[in-house]
């Protein structure tokens, strides 16, 4: 399904503020899994998902989703295979536009978009039964201003909008990380909810370790811009906090399990 | 001043007006839409100008001069959008470098510095001699344009330039091609701008290399007129462009009043550009202080 082959990324190479962000990374992903990744600040996290949409070129290696190298592929055009939700709520949706505008922008996500009329009464109703079960009353909204909503109403959105034609890998980058508790589990069992239903192969940062044991199927944790625990299936049923953060002191005595990290 | 004679400068006045308020319906595209300061228009009014008063001076008919008059200013606008995009630099000097480029292409074009179109001798659309007239072929082209504009950015093409402004992010994570998106946008500004400026030079009777000198402030104050007139009206995208064009009308309304009441004409680019400085500074004073006040009675609290 996804491929990544030595990813290596430096930034600032050769000044005095190089950092090896991602270091001879490599990981595959089965069709379906649900990774959870945690790590502490400056893991390289972040930048391995930014790696696979394709904000920055990477240095070395390969990216290969479904068969196809994707690593020289403008980040718009990777767009047709990936979803994203990004951390901050605000950077996922147009805000100046409707509800109905920005799912229509990402109906046509990875397809030509012509000079047909780019809402049609047909959409509408697409979208109202998209929106109504995210349950959050905004199906009877769809000429709403997007920068109106509340944040956790913004990236329910924006999680629907990635979701949209099931696309082949699902980033979610801290998605919840933004919002108050309550608002941030509401918008996790959507995120479950979406997955399992549609059965879309998702990387999932998180830092909260609670969540990165009870969501998916797979745990990945990083530590200096390489891949350091990698669990799966029935191993990872049985993990506990405490395991992981075994795991974390056992890596990071270079002080990588710092305080956010603890935060569980 | 002369009521009557001030009266009898209105026609006159909301020609003018409504010419300068479809060169601020291209402004709007980049302005409000891309979210672009684009410098081009000084240049490109007058490439629309010029264009179209060499090819009228060189016999042909006004409607194709006027069709390569916004075909020109299409061009221009894809060069500034290939100095931002290909070439990375910043859209304010890429506007500026443009322009400076079609001060030399503009002369080129006439091959001095102004040349004239007298209605008397040329079949012209519109004409200061035929105020009523233009006025009411000026009413119809903009209703298509605001027709015409309406449909393509309610399009699924260009409900993507939209999103592009409004947020390249999320627009390039929708697979949108962003740097695309502002070439084309940056090209249909200008050819409405130079299209604005075929009209002018056929309105004026001649095309003269510095008329296009401030254009953007003025196609700015259009803009944020006719933003303070139709806010409270909804926030249809016709009813915002009708704004603009109620904007570029007021605007030289207010100008010829201004003339009439005797003030000295040589300040009038200067208090333009004075007071497209306030209005653009007005939402920023206003969120200081809207936030003083928060901030107050959050202390009296």
């Amino acid at each position: 399904m996804l491929e990544l082959k030595n990813i290596t990324k430096v930034f600032n190479a050769g000044t005095v503020n190089e950092k090896v962000a991602l270091n001879d990374l490599s990981i595959t992903l089965e069709d379906g899994d649900f990774v959870t990744v945690i790590g502490g600040n400056g893991a390289g996290k972040s930048t391995m998902l930014n790696a696979i949409a394709g904000t920055f070129p990477v240095d070395e290696g390969h990216i290969i989703i479904d068969g196809t190298d994707i690593t020289r592929l403008p980040e718009y055009k990777r767009a047709k295979f990936i979803g994203r939700v990004f951390q901050d709520p605000m950077t996922g949706t147009a805000a100046d536009m409707w509800i109905e505008e920005n799912m229509s922008v990402a109906m046509l996500r990875g397809k030509s978009r012509g000079l047909k009329w780019a809402i049609k009464e047909a959409d509408r109703k697409t979208y109202r039964e998209m929106l109504s079960r995210l349950d959050l009353g905004l199906e009877d909204r769809l000429s709403t201003k997007v920068g109106l909503l509340s944040g956790g109403q913004r990236q329910a959105i924006t999680l629907l909008m990635a979701a949209i034609n099931n696309p082949k890998l699902l980033l979610l980058d801290e998605h919840t990380a933004a919002l108050d508790p309550k608002t941030a589990a509401k918008v996790l069992s959507i995120t479950k909810e979406i997955v399992e239903e549609s059965k879309l192969t998702t990387i999932m940062i998180t830092h909260n370790m609670k969540d990165a044991i009870a969501y998916g199927n797979r745990l990945i944790m990083m530590n200096a811009g390489k891949i350091i625990l990698d669990i799966k299936g029935e191993e990872k049923s049985k993990l506990t906090v405490e395991d992981l953060l075994a795991a974390f002191a056992k890596a990071g005595s270079d002080g990588a399990a710092n305080d956010r990290m603890l935060l569980i | 001043m002369d009521f009557f004679n001030w009266l009898n400068a209105m026609p006159g006045a909301a020609a003018q007006g409504m010419i300068w308020g479809i060169m601020a319906i291209g402004v709007y595209i980049t302005f409000k839409i891309l979210d672009l300061a684009d410098l081009t228009v000084d240049g490109s009014m007058v490439t629309g100008m010029a264009t179209c008063a060499m090819l009228m001076a060189a016999g042909w008919n006004v409607w194709p001069a006027m069709l390569v008059a916004f075909i020109a200013g299409m061009l221009a606008g894809l060069l500034t959008g290939v100095f931002h995009t290909v070439m990375g630099i910043p859209a304010i000097l890429s506007g500026i470098l443009t322009q400076l480029i079609l001060w030399s292409v503009n002369l080129k074009i006439m091959g001095k510095a102004n040349q004239a179109l007298p209605a008397r001798t040329f079949d012209v659309l519109l004409t200061q001699l035929r105020k009523y007239e233009s006025l009411v072929y000026l009413f119809l082209i903009v209703v298509v344009l605001i027709a015409v504009l309406y449909w393509f950015f309610g399009t699924r093409y260009g409900m993507s330039i939209r999103s592009t402004g409004c947020n390249e992010k999320m627009s390039r994570a929708q697979g949108i091609n962003t740097d695309l998106n502002k070439v084309v946008g940056l090209a249909l500004s200008n050819g409405i701008v130079a299209f604005a400026g075929s009209l002018l030079a056929q309105y004026s009777g001649k095309a003269d290399i510095s008329d296009g000198r401030g254009a953007i402030v003025i196609g700015l104050a259009a803009v944020i007129i006719g933003e303070a007139i139709v806010s409270r009206m909804g926030q249809s995208f016709v009813i915002r462009l009708t704004g603009v064009m109620i904007g570029g009308i007021i605007y030289y309304i207010v100008y010829q009043t201004v003339i009439f009441l005797g003030l000295d004409t040589d300040l009038l680019k200067m208090l333009s550009a004075l007071v497209v400085a306030v209005f653009l500074a007005v939402p920023n004073l206003k969120k200081k202080y809207f936030s003083k006040v928060k901030v107050k009675a959050k202390e009296a609290a």
